[in-house]
């Protein structure tokens, strides 16, 4: 791969959140009720702005013209650098609050980490997304406990919820070559350095829910490197097909 | 770090007076820029608005969005726009800037009580990690009454949360603390 390190790290970053957010807003006129649907909506678009700036970003940064239009409407599923577990099915509500609070518990010390970054322009989106996110992990974790520590009904659902994301956790503390350099000179953040907090807001907030962390084990991998489940695809054709079918459209 | 109209006029090296007149001939305009989605404010008011510059017969206004997704921000790029053209102003440039990331603290006292008026609960003065997620000592915008729960942490806009009143019953805004 010959992409500019910086590039391809800003691009997971937007990816992942895109991705996350587009998920997210499928639940626009099926949430179980108004108020979830508002919630959710709400997150779909903290996140789908946070992508905006980091696209737009990553089209400075490559240097070859390309807007976050471009880089959201006009690249292939094997192109994409999402984490997996955002490309995943919805499922029922309880499934995508428990992602989400997973991802939550890592995306909140990482925009804090990110904050402080070398690079001004990562440091303040960071800025403004750590503040969101801080509201998307109270949200998705307060439901986690609701959810779980329910009726038997909905505890089961949390508790295989938890146990069919959980292999999907490993992929947000991977590093590769790509970032090695940007973690040495301050640019990017260390995964490896959330850890502690990642697992202490789990042991509080499973505790609460009366759900047991899944025992470490083998790990999905894949999609910073470009492979993805069979999900994306699809979520792809829905996203982009505007621009595909009538290329160049505005507002 | 609030920056009301008057620092805005103030703080810079705008010495000259026909700058200076240009500059309040813009803030003026500026003014009538309303929130589309909370139209009681202005972007002023909600401390949107970061600044003024006049190069010349140029000017530039900064603004800064709420939330990263704040779906107003075209809207309001449009209108400053807009407002400067009718002004007179030939050669304009709306920037967007992040950084400072912008916090409920920028909002005047005058935004506050238009708010307060409108029912919506104005944010808390400090939006400390305490602020974020200490206990909020909320008002009901109607009664006064401090029996109030919160209903849902998202209302809706990205920058408002649902909460009632258990007094007199209503429901109501509140503008979330960020």
């Amino acid at each position: 791969m010959h992409e500019d390190p910086l590039f391809l790290y800003t691009l997971r970053l937007a990816d992942t959140a895109l991705i996350n957010g587009h998920r997210l807003s499928e639940w626009c006129g099926h949430a179980p009720v108004l108020e979830e649907e508002l919630a959710l909506a709400n997150l779909s678009l903290d996140l789908i702005g946070e992508a905006r700036a980091l696209y737009a970003y990553a089209g400075e940064v490559e240097g070859k013209g390309r807007d976050e239009d471009a880089l959201a409407y006009l690249r292939d599923v094997a192109s994409y650098r999402n984490i997996l577990m955002v490309e995943r099915p919805n499922g029922d509500f309880g499934q995508t609050i428990m992602r989400q609070f997973l991802l939550s518990a890592f995306m909140h010390p990482f925009w804090e980490a990110m904050s402080g970054s070398r690079d001004a322009t990562l440091s303040a989106i960071a800025a403004k997304a750590v503040k969101e996110t801080a509201y998307h992990l109270r949200h998705c974790g307060e439901w986690t406990m609701r959810l779980g520590d329910g009726t038997p009904e909905s505890h089961r659902r949390m508790a295989e919820a938890l146990e069919e994301e959980w292999p999907y956790t490993g992929e947000l503390f991977e590093t590769d070559r790509v970032e090695h350099d940007l973690i040495a000179s301050g640019v990017a953040v260390d995964p490896a350095s959330l850890r502690e907090r990642f697992d202490t807001t789990l042991k509080r907030v499973l505790a609460e829910a009366t759900l047991a962390r899944p025992p470490a084990g083998w790990m999905q991998t894949g999609g910073r490197q470009g492979r993805h489940s069979e999900h994306l695809g699809h979520v792809l054709a829905e996203l982009q097909y505007l621009q595909r079918a009538y290329p160049g459209a505005t507002w | 770090m609030s920056r009301g109209k008057n620092d805005i006029v103030e703080d810079d090296g705008t010495s000259d007076r026909r700058a200076r007149a240009l500059k309040l001939r813009a803030l003026a305009a500026l003014a009538s820029v309303h929130d589309p989605e909370i139209p009681v404010l202005t972007i002023a008011d909600l401390g949107v608005l970061r600044d003024v510059r006049i190069e010349g017969e140029k000017v530039e206004a900064v603004i800064t969005p709420t939330y990263s997704g704040c779906p107003a921000m075209n809207m309001i790029a449009v209108e400053a726009d807009l407002a400067l053209e009718k002004a007179g102003f030939s050669e304009r440039k709306i920037t967007t800037v992040l950084s400072p990331a912008w916090t409920t603290d920028w909002m005047s006292d005058e935004g506050r009580a238009k708010l307060l008026r409108h029912g919506i609960a104005p944010p808390p003065r400090s939006s400390s990690r305490a602020g974020l997620f200490g206990k909020e000592a909320l008002l009901c915008p109607r009664c006064g009454s401090a029996e109030v729960e919160r209903i849902s942490e998202f209302g809706s806009t990205a920058c408002k949360a649902l909460w009632r009143c258990k007094a007199c019953r209503e429901p109501f805004d509140h503008f979330k603390c960020i």
